[in-house]
């Protein structure tokens, strides 16, 4: 391979090689680097070939290419302009090649410069560059998802498209986007059943088949969308019940793929709002998975199970024998895959078997990866279900021993923080630490090696808690770990444990005959920190009154007071600063003088400040006066109140990990217990009739049933579906159960019952407007395909619409609905989606509203003079009924954003009690009340009021809800409910700044974004009339322009300041922004990639 | 999503490989020698996926050659166990009943549409 190598090297760097020998050669470079030898010296050659050959050598090219580079590669830039050139060609495959590298290649920075091409290229002619170009941008939302916001719109359009490749490409965006935000998409839940449904009926072409299943990737595909769909939802759910029936039953084929299929079928339906009969038909399916001889179903069933036993643990009793027998499976993969399922089953009375089964296998197994993440499963559920505490205790001991260091850090701090902070009853928890100390005693004595982490831990639990063993002499203990120190096996951070567990335990003696030694052989060790803890201890036994004090008995979960300010050494800092020497500063600060001071040259002469920091120097070496020096590394200035802010902040994360109330305990997987005594029974009687039924079998057989008994036991009952409702045990003596278990299983059941109320009230409303706007599309379908039948109406009627739906948007406008013909006319055709077989149509229900009440416009209110004077928008009609009209207009006040909101009242009689209400979201916060009340509105009257709004949390829109009940004199209250889109250029103000002043807080922000815009024009007056535009449009402050450069500030209210600097260079505007809030920048350029499209 | 793929003869020889995230070209090496360790030697009869590191193995056997395609959590294990299969039926229509195995060590001769397979789509 050398030899080819180097004789390869030879030849690309020859001039006269053609590009014919070119290609052969990169081919073969291709494949030294698959087997492993880096061939960097070609990766030129390729990008040239991909630049310059022919259709041919380009291919060879851009393989290479794609195959050597990876998003980092500097080389990378060489390859724009070849892909840009590529990407305009008329050749089809040319284009096809630009695009997959685009796609694999090109990193977040680069992507604004392909991206205008790219979506053009969505509306190609040929079906396979808009899928690649469909692909090409599911990849860039992967990687920049901001940049590609703007074209949401137009992945709707790939959903619906003739060609079902680009539909089945736009599923993968459709996953992500519905993972991120499943709310946003469920007006498109009617799509994806409506596509699953004909897939599954076999409306593909034949093409599309495997094994003569139609697409079962796509199937895959949808399946796992409508499962993140219908999730907690039981409307979406209930669209899609008959094509997830219709699926379990096509899949009855006995092939590998429609089992694959059934895998996703059944996850659907255990994950969606529940149907008893899915379930049934789902449990049975799963059967089959299990029971199956083959390893790869059997395995698939286990992991459905493991999934499904989140929901219903009736299914693990159906087949309890088949678990016990796949825990003693030949395949360690099995086995794995079944302990995560017994993991997911734990509870108080099978804790001991499952845990003993989990030890069994991390002892055989030798995989580092499976250890860590099993130790870490075991080390869980003692915690939390163990039965009593020689029984913690030791199955502890054995995870540290057989874990050894490979386990994680929080395994022990957990342990520890447990034994430490205790339980409700004191005279368990002296019971539980006592056991602990005897049996490390016990361990220590038999002199093996134990890993470090463990020894860490006995060290900590023998010096805090060997007080309690009255009848062992502290000498002794102390003697045990000297002896342990002297081992040369324990690591420098353990003996510092170790160290430290003899200071402690020489407070209980006045014994200290073995002092000398232990100071003798520390006090003058290499390691800084051995020292420091021998130093300590001399000075601790000198003093027993600071000892005392210092360290109290069993006060380990107490707070310690640190004087975070450290004002003791306040006398100690001016005494240095009396003296001349320089004053403390943090390290960002010297960090941006050092950095300033490198741009600009320094005219000044040097000062002689620094004559006296030896002086100064003399902090770090001091002792403190409390004979301490804890916070020895920390030396700080305390006249500097922002330093010692952040100091502060420090230390108190530190005293949160150790303070009682503080520590955030690890949430826990939930488990549902069920206990109840009803269970309890129906569970032996259970038992004891499969004992009837199985009482002439061997002797190893009723060992398996045993076992089944043993683990099984506590699950499950005879009722099916859910098992959220059943009540918790109360009877049993759970004693590790921690109060925030409860709180949360508590939690969860309220949430259930939200959920079973059937439907909920809130959502009566919300179907009802999905119905009446379903209505109206679907006739309007109807006149278009007259209409227009053959044409491809799909795309032109789709167009004008969605553009204007930009600007008015409100939740309902977003609703497209996508009806196929009705399915006599769909025989015709051979394909699913042949021309014109499937049609977007756009509602139009906001315009409907305003034709229906056209005399209110004569209604419109004015704008009160104080405001009319400021810049505002117009009144929009809001919400609009027979009695009541409401108008809401802008006002782009200075500190906030005003929305003025009218109640006009229509009817001829007078409303009484009116109350407007806005339910503000998390994005946005209103400086006085939401809520308005208005007595009397005289009939044809109309009324307003005013809510001030600013952003707290950067968003590009938000919608602003609210509702607003009257009564119309003595009748019943009537409730409307209204919707207003906001904006964040709704909050942009300009930040009038100079250009000091900019530079200074330019470089106090610490985050910035980068970006390139491409501009179709050249002329050096691009910038300025850009700048201009956004002044205009987002309201910008231009600070100032210099040749190509310009520097633009903003803020967002309240008091976000935002700052831009950009630069033109070439047609492309390089924009840097930097900000005090990470998300601004990002909906900054959003916004400005709007005004750029809009202009 | 699919992490990498590759083709490995019954010796443990490397014999296509393909990424779809960028690693170090030694890092590569020794992920490969783990692999072959760790699903050469199993059986026919146990089953075809192996859990390594954060990566599910999922491969397939053609008389002396493997495929091994690594996957995510997120994927289905049997979905892809049959990619492997309609991928070698792809192969064997369009090299037409030649063993491929010998074709395949020349890349540029397998379709463009595999070596630029996107990492997310059969």
């Amino acid at each position: 391979m050398k030899k080819e190598l180097a004789a390869l090297k030879e030849q690309v760097s020859v001039p006269t090689t053609s590009l014919k020998q070119m290609r052969e050669c990169l081919v073969r470079l291709i494949y030294c680097e698959m087997l492993g030898y880096e061939a960097s010296f070609g990766y030129i050659h390729a990008i040239k070939l991909a630049q310059q050959g022919s259709l041919m050598e380009k291919r060879v090219g851009y393989l290479a290419v794609s195959l050597f580079l990876n998003e980092s590669h500097e080389l990378l830039l060489l390859l724009v302009n070849t892909v840009l050139k590529d990407l305009q060609s008329t050749n089809l495959l040319e284009v096809c090649m630009a695009l997959t590298v685009a796609s694999q290649l090109f990193p977040p920075d680069m992507i604004p410069a392909v991206l205008p091409l790219v979506e053009e290229k969505l509306q190609h002619s040929k079906e396979i560059i808009r899928r690649k170009a469909v692909l090409t941008l599911y990849k860039f939302y992967l990687i920049a998802p901001n940049q590609v916001q703007h074209i949401h719109d137009k992945f709707r359009k790939a959903l619906c498209d003739r060609d079902p490749g680009v539909m089945a490409a736009s599923l993968h965006i459709y996953l992500l986007l519905i993972k991120e935000n499943p709310g946003g998409y469920k007006d498109l839940t009617g799509s994806f059943v409506t596509i699953l449904k004909q897939v599954v009926g076999g409306k593909l072409a034949v093409d599309f088949n495997y094994h003569s299943v139609p697409a079962p990737w796509l199937q895959i595909q949808l399946l796992r969308i409508l499962r993140l769909l219908g999730k907690d939802d039981q409307i979406t759910s209930e669209l899609m019940y008959d094509v997830l029936d219709e699926s379990l039953r096509r899949a009855e084929i006995n092939h590998n793929i429609t089992y694959a299929i059934l895998f996703e079928c059944i996850q659907t339906v255990y994950t969606i709002h529940p149907k008893a009969d899915l379930l049934e038909k789902a449990a049975k399916c799963n059967g089959k998975f299990i029971l199956s001889p083959k390893n790869n179903l059997k395995y698939l069933g286990l992991k459905a199970l493991t999934y499904v036993v989140q929901q219903d643990l009736n299914l693990v009793l159906q087949h309890q024998m088949t678990i016990i027998e796949c825990l003693d499976h030949p395949d360690p993969i099995i086995k794995r895959e079944t302990l995560e399922l017994l993991y997911r089953i734990t509870n108080a009375q099978n804790v001991a078997v499952i845990v003993q089964k989990m030890l069994d296998y991390l002892r055989q197994s030798k995989d580092e990866y499976i250890t860590i993440s099993l130790v870490g499963k075991v080390a869980e559920n003692p915690q939390t279900y163990a039965p009593n505490n020689a029984w913690f205790i030791q199955t502890m001991n054995a995870v540290f021993s057989i874990g050894g260091d490979m386990i994680p850090s929080d395994i022990p701090n957990n342990f520890l923080r447990l034994l430490a902070e205790g339980f409700d009853d004191e005279a368990e928890d002296k019971q539980l630490r006592l056991y602990a100390v005897n049996s490390y005693l016990a361990l220590l004595e038999k002199n093996i090696q134990y890993p470090q982490r463990f020894l860490q831990v006995m060290s900590w639990v023998l010096g805090e808690y060997s007080y309690l063993k009255t009848e062992a002499k502290p000498e002794d203990i102390i003697q045990n770990l000297h002896c342990l120190l002297g081992k040369c096996s324990a690591s420098l951070e353990t003996k510092a444990w170790i160290l430290s567990a003899i200071t402690k335990l020489f407070r209980l003696t006045q014994n200290v005959k073995a002092l000398p030694e232990v100071l003798q052989n520390y006090g003058n060790s290499t390691d800084s920190c051995l020292r420091q803890c021998s130093f300590e201890l001399q000075q601790l036994v000198e003093n027993r009154e600071i000892m005392g004090t210092v360290l109290p008995l069993d006060a380990s979960c107490d707070d310690i007071v640190v004087d975070a300010s450290l004002s003791f050494l306040d006398g100690f800092v001016a005494d240095a600063l009396g003296r001349g020497a320089a004053p403390y500063k943090p390290h960002h600060q010297r960090q941006e003088e050092k950095l300033s001071q490198e741009k600009v040259l320094n005219f000044e002469p040097y000062g002689l400040s620094f004559t006296t920091s030896p002086q100064a120097s003399c902090v770090t070496g001091r002792q403190s006066p409390a004979g301490l020096s804890f916070s020895s590394e920390i030396s700080c200035n305390s006249t500097e109140p922002g330093l010692k802010d952040s100091d502060s902040l420090k230390l108190d994360g530190v005293k949160k990990v150790w303070g009682k109330e503080g520590y955030l305990r690890k949430k826990k997987e939930s488990k549902e217990e069920t206990l109840s005594p009803n269970s309890k029974s129906s569970v032996t009687t259970d038992r004891s009739s499969t004992a009837e039924k199985t009482a002439g079998v061997t002797a190893e057989e009723q060992e398996k049933q045993l076992l089944a008994s043993s683990l099984f036991v506590g699950l499950g009952s005879n009722n099916s579906v859910s098992l959220m409702g059943k009540t918790q045990s109360t009877t049993q003596k759970f004693w590790r159960k921690s109060k925030i278990v409860e709180g949360q299983n508590s939690h969860e059941k309220t949430m259930h019952a939200q959920k079973a109320a059937v439907p909920s009230l809130a959502q009566i409303p919300n179907l009802m407007d999905n119905v009446l706007e379903r209505c109206n599309p679907f006739q309007e379908s109807k006149a278009i395909l007259l209409g227009k039948k053959a044409s491809d109406s799909a795309e032109a009627s789709t167009e004008e619409p969605a553009q204007e739906s930009d600007k008015t948007w409100t939740p309902s406008d977003n609703l497209k609905t996508i009806k196929a013909v009705p399915s006599a006319s769909k025989e015709s055709f051979s394909g699913l989606f042949a021309d014109g077989n499937l049609d977007i149509i756009q509602p139009t229900n906001c315009s409907s509203v305003r034709v229906a009440h056209e005399p209110i416009s004569s209604l419109t209110p004015s704008l009160p003079l104080e405001f009319a004077k400021l810049s505002h928008s117009q009144f929009e009609l809001v919400r609009a009924n027979e009695n009541i009209a409401l108008f809401s207009c802008k006002v782009w006040k200075e500190d906030c954003l005003l929305i003025v909101l009218s109640f006009t009242n229509r009817s001829s009689i007078e409303v009484t009690n009116a109350m407007v209400n806005f339910a503000l979201t998390e994005e946005l916060q209103a400086c006085e009340s939401t809520d308005f009340t208005f007595p009397l509105v005289e009939s044809l009257t109309t009324v307003k009021c005013q809510l001030c709004l600013q952003m707290v949390k950067p968003c590009a829109q938000v919608l602003l809800t609210g509702h607003v009940t009257y009564h119309l004199e003595s009748s019943q209250c009537t409730q409307e409910e209204f919707a207003l889109a906001v904006f964040l250029s709704d909050f942009i103000r300009p930040l009038k700044l100079s250009t000091e002043e900019f530079g200074h807080l330019w470089l106090s922000l610490p985050n910035d974004v980068k970006q390139n815009l491409s501009f179709t024009s050249n002329s050096p007056e691009a910038l300025t009339s850009a700048l201009h535009i956004l002044q205009q449009e987002l309201k910008l402050h231009i600070v100032d322009i210099i040749g190509t450069e310009g520097i633009v500030a903003c803020q967002l209210l309240p008091s976000t300041s935002c700052l831009l600097h950009c630069r033109f260079h070439a047609g492309i505007l390089s924009v840097w922004l930097r900000s005090g809030c990470c998300v601004l920048p990002d909906c900054l350029l959003y916004e400005w990639q709007k005004v750029i499209q809009k202009v | 999503m699919i992490k990498f793929f590759l083709l490995v003869n019954k010796q443990g020889q490397m014999r296509l490989t393909r990424y779809y995230e960028p690693m170090e070209i030694h890092k590569r090496t020794l992920l490969e020698a783990d692999i072959i360790k760790n699903c050469l030697p199993r059986t026919k009869d146990q089953c075809s996926f192996v859990e390594y590191k954060d990566v599910k193995l999922v491969y397939r056997q053609y008389a002396a050659l493997f495929v091994v395609i690594g996957i995510d959590d997120a994927e289905n294990e049997l979905a892809v166990y049959e990619l492997i299969h309609n991928f070698v039926e792809v192969l064997d229509n369009y090299f037409s009943r030649v063993a491929f195995i010998y074709k395949a060590r020349d890349p540029a001769c397998l379709p463009n549409h595999f070596l630029s397979l996107p990492c997310h789509d059969h």
